[in-house]
């Protein structure tokens, strides 16, 4: 199958600082792709260009056969992405910033206002809908954020680090929305830095560290590879990327 | 130039979202333009003016309140133009990070910067229209010349955005904005013939007064206010119509900079 993204020798460079150094990968539709690494390996960086809002410095990323660098407008407007650290609009409630996101997307306020109710249903948000963003927990604005990003039925789904302080429960159900949505058909790139939820969820995945790729491949066919079959992708994970702290 | 073609009507979205906040928010995004120039009236018009017997304006002497109350809607344009560019923007920018969720949009940053200006443009508007309507149901304007402070009001909404974004995009920290407030905007206050004719201030000062882009609109509304429309006026109407575009330009230029690395 063609695959939907495709990335071609990807550089980031800030001044002198290579955050991404020459990337290479490709995603088929409807495939869960994960992007793990430890702190500061460029994963980030890597969706952050994928999903139109960083220039990219060299390369470049075909999504559904256009090109990042050219049509950022029609590939974002494809596109669902659910940031590392919440950026809800504050000055909303919960519902609110859903209508509010949709017509960023052109979607006329009757439409917006339907597909927010029916979100708003969807992630058991119903008893918090009238509420400040602010006053909502971590988990409750984890839901939201990944909510938000399918407000435009998007075709590609990006989550940068979904779970990351969540309890087991807001992290499960974030994971039972993960399913649903390859279920309908949904690409879904993954950055995380649970090996339980990559293994779990990912169809394929990629090492990230110090802007390369250093390993990708299925999580079962990693653990055959680098663990003999035996132990976990975080055994994989620690082999491949040493275990010295990173920052 | 590809930052001028980045725009598109999808800046509306951005205005739109603004609208929203202060729909929500009406007893503290409204009430208070509509108050504000009635304060200043009260306190300068009557209480200054009850010292004041006549005051000049192109030969033509009037009392003080009918002096003064032109400068307050251009002082309503201003104060609300460019105050919800500096510290609005700044907030929606690096506090709740509207931008960045905005960027995940198909809006591009030129269509968000655009819509914060046409935002504080809006905001100045209406505070001008506010007083507007206030003195000229106390009489103090005469029409239908009056009618030219609306397009006063909008260009000059726009340049003060414009400045407002600008100030935004070249300040670190939120405590820098107090630098412009002193330097540009305090001066603009007082010595733009607001609460006082400039023609009778030291030919530097006043030479200095005249490079103030708040000089020339509280021109064009008291020409309007008082109908004595001058053909002199044309420099005023140059001065806004060139510098209005440059400093949009400006401002997005150097906040995409700021932004988008």
């Amino acid at each position: 199958m063609k695959p939907i993204i495709q990335a071609r020798a990807l550089i980031k460079r800030y001044g002198t600082f290579v955050a991404v150094a020459g990337v290479d990968f490709e995603v088929a539709p409807g495939e869960c792709f994960g992007l793990l690494g430890p702190n500061g390996a460029g994963k980030t960086t890597t969706v952050h260009m994928v999903s139109c809002v960083l220039p990219i410095t060299d390369g470049d990323i075909q999504i559904a056969g256009l090109s990042a660098r050219n049509e950022p407008r029609r590939i974002k407007a494809m596109m669902g992405v659910c940031p590392q650290e919440s950026n809800l609009d504050t000055d909303f409630s919960v519902l609110h910033n859903l209508v509010a996101y949709a017509r960023y997307f052109d979607i006329p306020t009757p439409e917006a206002k339907r597909r927010a109710e029916a979100l708003v249903d969807r992630f058991r948000l119903r008893d918090k809908a009238a509420q400040c963003v602010d006053d909502l927990s971590g988990g409750l604005r984890k839901r939201l954020l990944v909510a938000r990003a399918m407000v435009n039925n998007p075709a590609i789904i990006m989550l940068d680090e979904p779970t990351t302080g969540l309890d087991p429960q807001s992290k499960h159900q974030i994971w039972d929305e993960v399913r649903a949505m390859k279920q309908a058909g949904t690409t879904v790139i993954l950055t995380t830095h649970y090996m339980e939820e990559a293994s779990l969820l990912c169809d394929r995945l990629i090492i990230m560290d110090q802007g390369r790729i250093i390993e990708s491949g299925t999580p079962r066919g990693l653990i055959e590879k680098h663990a003999a079959g035996e132990g976990t992708l975080e055994d994989v994970f620690l082999k491949l990327t040493g275990k010295e702290l990173r920052e | 130039m590809t930052l001028l073609l980045n725009i598109s009507y999808r800046a509306w979205h951005v205005w739109r979202r603004n609208l929203d906040v202060s729909r929500f928010s009406w007893k503290t995004t409204i009430l208070p333009p509509l108050l504000e120039p009635m304060l200043y009236i009260v306190a300068f018009g009557l209480g200054v003016g009850a010292y004041v017997a006549q005051v000049g304006y192109r030969g033509r002497m009037t009392d003080y309140l009918t002096f003064l109350a032109p400068g307050m809607i251009a002082l309503g344009v201003l104060s609300h133009a460019i105050f919800e560019c500096m510290y609005g923007s700044f907030v929606r920018m690096r506090y709740q990070r509207t931008f960045d969720a905005m960027l995940c949009t198909p809006l591009l940053i030129e269509d968000i910067l655009a819509g914060e200006i046409l935002w504080g443009a809006t905001k100045g508007l209406f505070a001008g229209m506010a007083v507007l309507s206030v003195i000229s149901v106390w009489g103090l304007a005469v029409f239908p010349s009056s009618l030219l402070i609306l397009p006063t009001a909008v260009i000059s909404g726009l340049l003060f955005a414009a400045f407002g974004l600008l100030f935004a995009s070249i300040s670190p920290y939120i405590e820098n904005l107090n630098l412009p407030t002193f330097f540009f905007i305090n001066p603009m206050f007082f010595f733009s013939g607001t609460f006082f004719p400039i023609d009778d201030l030291p030919r530097w000062l006043k030479a200095l007064a005249m490079l103030l882009p708040l000089t020339h609109t509280v021109d064009l509304m008291r020409a309007a206010a008082y109908g004595i429309l001058e053909a002199r006026l044309w420099v005023s109407v140059a001065y806004l119509a060139i510098l209005t575009p440059i400093v949009c330009y400006a401002a997005i230029f150097l906040m995409k900079r700021r932004l988008i690395k």
